[in-house]
Parts: C-alpha cells; structure tokens; sequence
C-alpha cells in the first residue's frame, strides 16, 4: 500500500510543503542569516558577524522590556491558572447555572486582542479616571492593566480544560479517599492535583506562551506607553524594526535571542512538568 | 445531613457566580452603553448611562464609524480570509499529515519533525522576513494571505492531523485499496471522513487565530486597498491625531457581535475543539 501512495506526493504534501516553504522555512533561514548583517532591506543585506547581538544588550529599552516581559509572565500563569482552576473545581459541583457561568467565562477569549485591548482601556481609564490618572501614567499602570486584561480573557479557557481533567478522574478514586477519612483539603493534595497533572502541564504550558509572546493587546492597551515603560519584548522588536531607522539588523538579532527565550521555556516547562505527572 | 449541607452551598455558589459573571459581562456592556453616547462624554463619563439630549446620540457613532472604517469592507476582508484559510488549511494539511504517516522514510519524517519545530517559533522570529518575501512574491491579497496563513499554520494542523492518523486502523485503508480505490479516492471516501471530529478542533483553533491576527495581515496585506477588522480598529487610533471615541465605541461593538453570534450558536463545538486541542497540543 505504501508503495502506492508513494506517488501521490504531489497531491498530498506538495502544496503545505510549498506553503510551509514560503510562511516559513524560508522566512526562517533568512531571519537567521539577517541577524548577523546590517540592511533596511533584504536585497541590500551586508555581512557584520555578531555586532548586532552585541548592541542588543547596550538597548535599554530591550533589557527593560525583558525584565517587565519576565515579571508579566510569571504573574499571569500564577493567578490565570489559581483562578482557572479555583472556577473548574467549583463549576464542577453540579450547582445551579452552571452551563451558563462557563459560557460567560469563556466568551472574552473568542475577543480578538486587539478589540479587548481597546475595550479594557476605556474601563480602566474610566476608573483611574476617579484619581487623575490614566493608564499610561506610568509603568506600573501598564504592568497591572495587563494582567487584569489577560486574566479576564484567559481564565475561561484554562476553566474549561481543568474542568475537563477533573471530569475524567474516576469517581471511586474520590470515594475511596473519603471511606479512608481524608479531609477535602487532603483529597486535593493528595486525589485531584496528581491526577490534574496533564491539565496543569498543558495549562501553565498556554498561559507561559501566550503571556511572554503577547503583543496586540499590549500595542492597543497602551501602546509602551510612557516612553517604554509598560512595553513588551514582541512589541520592543516591532519598534525596534518599524520605528528606529537603521536598526533593521539589531531587530532581528532580538527576534533571534526572543526564539531562543521562547524555545527554551517551552522545553524546560514541558520537561519539568511531565515528570509530575502520574501514570494512568 | 451531607445532602442538605451540599445544597445549601450550592445557592451560595449560585449567587456568587451570578455576580461574577456581571461582573465578566460588564466591560463589553459599557462598550455598548458607550457606543451611544456623545463623543465628548465617552472619555470623560464613561460610567454614566447615554440619556438626555445631551448625552444621546443615537446610531451616530455607528454611521460615523462605520464611514471611517470602512467596516463592511473590513468584515468581507476578514470573513473573507478566514474562511477560505480555514478551508485550504484543513483539507491541504490533513492530506498530507495521512501522506507522512503511511508513507515512512526520511523526508516525511523530517516534514513532521520540522512542523512540530514550527510549533514554538514566536511569529516576531519570522516577521520581517515574512513580510518581505510575501511582498516579492505578490501575496499581499487576501488571496495570497490564504498561502501564507497555510505556510504558517501548518505546523500545529499537521502535529494534531497526524495524532489521530496513528489511530486509525490500517486495514480499512488496504480493503478500500484492494477493492480498486486510488489513494486519493481512498483518502476523501474512507479517511477524511473518519479525521471529521480533529477537522473541526483544526478549524475552530485556526479560525480563533486567523479571525482576530493583527499583526500577520497587517504587515502583508497590502494597506491601501484592503484592511481586516483588527487593522481597521486599529486604524481609528492611528489614523486620526486624536481618537474619535464615538467611532471607536461603535467600531468595538461591530467587532464583538459576529463573534458572540458565532460563539452562541457554536459553542458546544468551540468548548470541545479547545478541550481536544488542549490534549493533543
């Protein structure tokens, strides 16, 4: 059978290879090679080794934005996944109204970051609004906004995987534990973390992602405003490129160093976490 | 005694999560209320409700923003795009995720391993690459944003395409091949419809995505002749020195109602495409 598919390459693969080609191996290799050459366009692309690695660090508006990124991150993967789970194990009580909370839960993540951004700025502008501030009276301000926005928006996805994972946990297993005695709070501990294991794996997984690759909703809600205070690493290399004349090479030796980043928190994070988890 | 406990909570619970959920509701509602007001008061007097001649001005806003956006224009864009991607992604990728599991050898496995890299290569790594080649190669129409959505959301429809390929038992494959089937026949008579349930959790993944991505078209598409929704909202604030509130309220709303449309009459399947996403993903 093998054999006979075998020819069919042209059909089956041949036009996401060519796509895949074009959106990405391509853009890929080049993003790699630029790096390392100084340009404003591709055509004119001039060998410089790693001086555009070297002038990355000497930015403080990128050493800024990676620290603010970094902090952001941890914040929103604590409370969006503390409250996710928090909702999941009361939603999964069989309490009145249930099917309508998920639904309002979920509905701001269907919200393009944009639109939330824009949204959320009109509320809490409103707010700040009350004391003579404005979101963008400085950095902090940005910071909290944020993590209020991608706490709305994001809670109601991690909800509905961990009520997921709670549902699949046999129901003897609680049983048992409280014929042995054990206290709800030891049934958490003990029953329904390990064995929520792969939900928390894949839910700390999303939230670290999303969280330090964030650029619409910080680029709408405030822009980096002030003067790069509340500006993340993907909008710091947007700027980097779009807006700074010349340092076309530098952007994309951030962009290299922001892969890095990103690769190297998704390995760590799913080695880390698998590990925990329990054999079913 | 446990039982009577347990219900009594459960009221508890109830009202709680009532006033949550208001509270989770609210923000869109004031964009609404807003949407209504007078321009100046937006800013100024947002929690206020939009009555009174002063404060009301009825569907302005919404002509005014139409009228800026050019919506209608955008929402074809976008539906447009998303629709024609989700389409082509779907049906190219599940093709050749059954292509590189049945057929083994070091190219095939090297296009799977090579998606799966994809996966975590933040769209900043490729952007300005992206975006130049895109403009080389002429594909900055909404058509050609359809190739380059299939290019970049390869990765992930492949990965969980070939999940549930694995799954699949040969033998039905062989009998319908036996039998006088070519591949292809085989393929969208016998396994395509078998893929049906991964079909939908790849479109509704890809669909989120594609629907509100603003950076992607905005840095291929080409600017003055075509603009999606999230470009368009956008576009009110860069566009005009100062903000038109008015029009961007409006603008929100007519961003927000297709999608609360769509999540409402599809929600069983979105809850279930994001649940078997999450565990494959």
């Amino acid at each position: 059978m093998e054999k006979s598919i075998k020819k069919y390459f042209p059909i089956f693969v041949l036009p996401t290879l060519a796509a895949f080609t074009i959106g990405f191996i391509v853009p890929f290799i080049m993003g790699i090679y630029l790096s390392f050459c100084e340009f404003t366009t591709v055509q004119d692309a001039k060998f410089v080794g790693i001086r555009n690695y070297l002038n990355i660090f000497s930015d403080s508006t990128f050493v800024h934005s990676l620290g603010f990124t970094a902090l952001f991150t941890v914040v929103s993967v604590v409370t969006i996944n503390f409250f996710g789970f928090t909702i999941a194990m009361l939603l999964t009580k069989g309490i009145k109204g249930t099917n309508i909370f998920r639904t309002v839960f979920f509905m701001p993540n269907l919200i393009g970051g944009i639109v939330l951004g824009y949204i959320w700025q009109l509320l809490l502008n409103g707010i700040l609004l009350q004391f003579d501030r404005t979101l963008t009276y400085s950095g902090a301000y940005g910071f909290w906004g944020l993590i209020i926005l991608m706490n709305w928006q994001q809670i109601g996805y991690m909800m509905i995987i961990y009520i997921a994972g709670i549902q699949n946990i046999p129901g003897e297993l609680i049983e048992a534990a409280k014929i042995d005695g054990a206290k709800p709070s030891q049934i958490l501990r003990h029953v329904t973390i390990p064995m929520v294991m792969p939900s928390i794996t894949i839910c700390t997984f999303l939230t670290l992602t999303n969280s330090f690759k964030l650029f619409d909703q910080n680029l709408a809600l405030t822009a980096g405003e002030p003067s790069n205070k509340s500006e993340m690493l993907a909008l710091n290399i947007f700027n980097t490129f779009y807006t700074r004349n010349g340092w076309e090479g530098v952007g994309q030796a951030k962009a290299v160093v922001f892969f890095l980043l990103v690769a190297l928190i998704a390995i760590t994070q799913n080695w880390l976490t698998r590990s925990k988890e329990v054999q079913q | 005694m446990s039982s009577v406990r347990k219900a009594k909570h459960g009221w508890i619970l109830s009202i709680i999560f009532t006033l949550i959920s208001l509270l989770y509701v609210y923000p869109v509602f004031l964009v609404l209320l807003n949407s209504f007001k007078k321009k100046v008061y937006i800013s100024k007097r947002p929690f206020e409700l939009p009555v009174g001649e002063k404060m009301f001005v009825g569907l302005e806003n919404y002509i005014g923003g139409i009228e800026k956006t050019n919506f209608l224009a955008a929402f074809a864009t976008s539906l447009f795009i998303t629709v024609l991607s989700v389409l082509v992604i779907v049906v190219c990728t599940s093709m050749t995720a059954w292509y590189i599991t049945r057929v083994k050898n070091v190219m095939t496995s090297g296009i799977y391993y090579l998606c799966l890299f994809s996966m975590i290569v933040p769209f900043q790594m490729v952007m300005f690459t992206l975006s130049k080649l895109a403009d080389m190669l002429r594909l900055n129409t909404p058509w050609g944003l359809i190739i380059v959505y299939l290019g970049f959301g390869a990765g992930l429809a492949v990965f969980m395409f070939c999940g549930f390929v694995k799954s699949i038992p040969l033998e039905i494959e062989e009998a319908a091949m036996i039998d006088g089937c070519t591949p292809i026949q085989t393929y969208f008579s016998i396994v395509f419809p078998i893929l049906k349930p991964t079909c939908i959790t790849v479109a509704i993944l890809q669909a989120m995505w594609i629907w509100n991505d603003y950076l992607l078209p905005y840095l291929t598409l080409d600017l003055k002749r075509f603009r999606t929704i999230p470009i368009a909202v956008q576009y009110l604030k860069g566009g005009f020195g100062s903000i038109d509130m008015g029009a961007m309220m409006a603008t929100l709303v007519l961003a927000i109602i297709p999608i609360i449309v769509f999540y409402l009459v599809c929600q069983k399947y979105i809850i279930e495409g994001v649940v078997s996403g999450a565990v494959k993903g």
